[in-house]
């Protein structure tokens, strides 16, 4: 008997007392939980995901579409970068404006060069406002996972509103299972050391999200 | 259970250790009262966390009614996403795989991300044996290894240590593991997590398999969920070309809708946050993202025991958030290494007891290792009945009964030790069940009373150690009633033979 | 309405003085209260010490004993909740083991007619100001399965503010258990210590005359650490302050 048999065994042993013809259904599952707390306007949706990402110390800017490029070559200009990883999608209009060197996201890059790499900037595929995080999917525009962990400065930029969702139940319905999803709730953390919240570790230390709209700022 | 675990003492002289350790005390007061205050916050922001913590606790509940449903539906998912899946009776076999597929690779170390299951296991001590080496990488866990420790609480395994603590470990043992603390590292907790920083990067980068546990198996989609704050985690789940993945049989959902549910209860219940920094979600492997090979071991080690007893079930909803353990007042007290296991706190009392049976000493005295005050209950974001559990257990320990065992049917015997303690209960409930009786112990003690001693000689000193005696009465109660009321009312006189 | 007070065991032996103010302050709300002699103990310390069997008897015995009336009143959190929460936990229990109906029915008995006596006064009887005279500071601790099983919430404290002449001074930490926990005093007795000395610490930071519960095994434990402290703070019962008037002061 394989241990998979002996495993599965035990399992229907210790389940005599469940009626099991039902099949899961037996055992409902309420679900008048919110799908999100409150009925915010979508400007006000938007407002809300800056306050919390800010709350956890991600740098939040808002931008119009054509400013985009600009504040982007002046972020990583400010911060001295003198590298970037661009994801093989992220529109080559973004980084038009940046005199620096951009690395490639390809999968022969080891990731002690991409150690050497001082920023990144991607796209992301969805963010949720309540909870101030932002979900990356691996999409053309968005890269592998690792280009968006090693280097320590992450740009991400977030098309609002349709980008934005209210709650993690509208996120994860927006979501596919079969990618690999990455959630970013501001930088890096650990609350190890006396249960106090200290931002950075192993992750990206500044978490710079870029709220960009097509419309014209106000 | 891990080999550090044995011949530990029983829970209470463990726990009168911790209480004369003042700093030990000082450390666990200040983080889990800080802890406390912040979950109360975040857990009132949500005005439907009682709808929230019924649907997690019906989703857990069937989960583990169907729980062999759920997981041949999640072994085909994670197979036909690329993964590999193989099956754990018990630690040795979980270790004896894992042990095996690092060899495979030919590498030599491997680096963990903060795993409670490869904790319970003792994997890490597995791997040594097997001249492999395993880098803890979760900051706190790091503190542990270097301080050649053991975790002390579920979330902050290093709870225990303060930031003095915690510098002096850096910069005495972080040489011996690879890259030494910086020159004149303080204990200020930024130059702390830069030190770790540092420390661990070498070895995230070189790294060729990585070991992770997970908090949630979507059984619908075979998709993996690690929850984290440091970026440890995704370093050990996306860099390394294997991973290994060892997960409790009872960490399956059933959809990928479920995860809208424990995706809200979980960081709010534990690190107090809205949502925590990373989540990592990952379904078998992904073509030139991420590790090639993807194993994943199902560890049983307990599980399906506990899951015999229908009471003692529902520790298996159990999603480690440690909310229990921070409001507990005896766990503050104790502090986590009482416990005797990777599991401390009101959890660990109910789940090690049924993971590892209650034959040793420690493990009977656990159910008993609270003061059923409740409030674990009442953080639980998956309404574990933590003291309804606990008194089933205690039960258990006293009387014995039929149990499963590794799988088996057994009958246990009454725990040795509680001979005493079983004449008095009996007798207490011969005198119970005997007003008549009960009135004339009371007369006794009342005609007695100038001679009681305010303090108690033999056994009772556990309590007169630290407590004054009442004094008795002049008069019971029912005395008292009786000869006021009884004669009038008819009612107050002892029924008759009894 | 047929009231039956349920003194319980420790009430009736060590804490007389409780039970008749519970009689007294019920007949001066004008209930005519029962004492039916063949109550004993409710199986409490049997039961959350793991001797379920030996539960078993008493059970049928609170049934049994208070069967004729529509009200069980106790001053304990702790017994009461032993009532609703685990006496249809025996009858579940033990019919699993294929018996059972007798404890099943006695639940099912007592379960709904079995009050503490602030619900009882708050639910029941409708009244927060009971009329009551108290001259001193107290503090008060919220047990924990009056607070958590029971869920008395507001109800003491509405009625200890009521109380003509009773200044309520805040308890720091209040929810936090004493220390008590039955059997757990003695078979923990350290931790149980190291508790009560942070409760009776809070207790006396309150600078209060007396410190009040509704459940005297709890005053057993911080009263019994306030004596070797050497302390004057009076642990008091909240019946015997509900109880006190201006003529009778207790």
């Amino acid at each position: 008997m394989s241990s998979r048999d002996v495993v599965l065994a035990r399992v229907r042993r210790a389940l005599a007392d469940v009626p099991r013809a039902a099949g899961p259904e037996e055992t409902a599952v309420p679900r008048d939980y919110l799908r999100s707390h409150g009925e915010l306007p979508t400007d006000d949706i938007v407002q809300q995901l800056a306050e919390n990402l800010a709350d956890y110390r991600a740098i939040v800017h808002d931008i119009d579409a054509a400013g985009l490029p600009g504040l982007l070559a002046h972020l990583l200009g400010e911060r001295g970068s003198r590298s970037v990883v661009a994801p093989a999608g992220l529109p080559p209009e973004w980084l038009a404006d940046c005199d620096l060197e951009v690395v490639p996201d390809v999968p022969e890059t080891t990731p002690g060069e991409l150690d050497a790499v001082d920023s990144v900037v991607t796209g992301s595929a969805v963010a949720i406002a309540e909870t101030g995080t932002i979900v990356l999917d691996g999409s053309p525009d968005q890269g592998r996972r690792r280009i968006t962990l090693v280097p320590d400065h992450h740009i991400c930029v977030v098309r609002v509103p349709e980008q934005v969702v209210a709650s993690v139940p509208q996120a994860l319905e927006r979501l596919a299972p079969r990618r690999p999803l990455t959630w970013i709730s501001g930088p890096s953390a650990t609350s190890d050391i006396e249960l106090d919240r200290v931002e950075g570790v192993h992750g990206p230390r500044t978490l710079e999200v870029v709220l960009v709209t097509s419309r014209a700022p106000l | 259970m891990s080999v550090t675990d044995l011949g530990m003492p029983a829970f209470p002289a463990a726990a009168a250790r911790s209480t004369r350790d003042t700093r030990l005390r000082a450390n666990l007061r200040y983080a889990t009262h800080t802890i406390r205050d912040k979950r109360a916050r975040a857990v009132g922001e949500l005005s439907d966390w009682a709808q929230l913590r019924a649907a997690g606790r019906a989703i857990k509940d069937r989960t583990l009614r169907h729980l062999d449903h759920y997981l041949e539906r999640l072994e085909e998912a994670v197979t036909a996403a690329g993964g590999q899946v193989h099956w754990a009776a018990d630690a040795a076999e979980a270790n004896r795989i894992v042990t095996r597929l690092v060899r495979a690779t030919g590498e030599r170390e491997v680096v963990k991300v903060k795993s409670m299951a490869t904790q319970e296991i003792g994997l890490n001590e597995a791997l040594a044996e097997a001249g492999i080496s395993a880098y803890e990488t979760d900051l706190a866990e790091l503190i542990v290894q270097l301080g050649k420790d053991r975790p002390s609480h579920i979330l902050v395994p290093a709870i225990h240590r303060n930031r003095s603590e915690i510098r002096d470990i850096f910069r005495t043992e972080m040489g011996s593991w690879g890259r030494p603390a910086p020159d004149g590292l303080s204990d200020r907790p930024t130059e702390l997590a830069e030190a770790a920083r540092l420390h661990l990067r070498e070895k995230f980068l070189r790294a060729k398999v990585g070991i992770s546990g997970a908090n949630f198996m979507v059984a619908e989609t075979g998709t993996l969920v690690v929850v984290e704050s440091e970026g440890n985690g995704r370093m050990c789940l996306t860099l390394p070309e294997t991973l290994i993945s060892v997960v409790g049989i009872e960490k399956v959902v059933p959809t990928w809708q479920d995860l809208e549910v424990f995706l809200q209860l979980l960081p709010r219940s534990s690190t107090a946050e809205r949502m925590n920094p990373y989540t990592s979600m990952w379904t078998g492997t992904t073509d030139g993202d991420g590790p090639r090979t993807f194993h994943l071991v199902l560890l049983d080690n307990g599980r399906t025991d506990t899951l015999a007893d229908t009471v003692g079930r529902q520790a298996l909803r159990c999603i480690r958030c440690s909310a229990c353990l921070n409001v507990c007042p005896v766990y503050e007290r104790a502090g986590g290494h009482a416990y005797g296991s990777a599991y401390p706190g009101p959890i660990g009392a109910i789940l090690t007891p049924q993971l590892r049976g209650t034959a040793s000493a420690l493990d009977a005295s656990l159910p008993y290792a609270s003061s059923l005050c409740g409030a674990c209950y009442e953080v639980c974001p998956v309404a574990i009945d933590i003291p309804e559990v606990l008194v089933h257990l205690r039960e258990r320990v006293v009387e014995g009964g039929k149990v499963v065992r590794g799988g088996m049917r057994t009958v246990i015997q009454p725990a040795k030790g509680h001979a005493a303690e079983r004449a008095a209960m009996r007798a207490a409930g011969f005198v119970f069940d005997r007003p008549g009786v009960l009135r004339a112990g009371q007369r006794l003690a009342a005609r007695t009373r100038r001679l009681h001693p305010r303090r108690l000689p033999g056994p009772g000193h556990a309590w007169s150690d630290t407590r004054d005696l009442p004094p008795v009465p002049a008069e019971s109660f029912r005395d008292w009633w009786q000869r006021t009321r009884g004669a009038e009312r008819g009612d107050g006189r002892e029924e008759g033979a009894k | 309405m047929r009231v039956a007070l349920f003194v319980t065991c420790i009430n009736d032996t060590l804490y007389p003085r409780t039970g008749r103010a519970v009689v007294s302050l019920l007949e001066r709300l004008g209930v005519e209260v029962g004492f039916p002699a063949e109550q004993s103990c409710c199986g409490q310390p049997q039961f959350n010490t793991g001797y379920r069997h030996a539960t078993e008897p008493l059970a049928l015995r609170y049934a049994r004993a208070f069967r004729d009336y529509e009200y069980v009143v106790t001053p304990s959190g702790s017994c009461a909740a032993m009532v609703r929460d685990n006496y249809p936990r025996l009858g579940q229990k033990a019919a699993a083991e294929g018996r059972g109906g007798a404890l099943t029915e006695a639940a099912a008995e007592a379960v709904p007619k079995t009050y503490e006596l602030t619900e009882f006064l708050v639910d029941v009887l409708k009244v927060t100001d009971v009329g009551a005279y108290y001259p001193h500071t107290v503090t008060y601790h919220p047990t924990c399965h009056g607070l958590r099983m029971l869920g008395l919430g507001d109800r003491p404290r509405a009625l200890l503010q009521h109380v003509k002449g009773l200044e309520l001074r805040e308890l720091a930490g209040a929810e936090e258990c004493c220390g008590f926990g039955g059997t757990f005093a003695v078979k923990n007795p350290a931790v149980s210590a190291v508790m009560g000395a942070d409760k009776t610490r809070h207790i006396q930071e309150t600078g209060a005359e007396a410190v009040c519960t509704v459940d005297n095994s709890c005053l057993l434990h911080i009263g019994g650490t306030l004596s070797r402290q050497g302390s004057t703070v009076r642990p008091v019962h909240i019946a015997e302050i509900l109880a006190s008037t201006e003529g009778n002061v207790l």
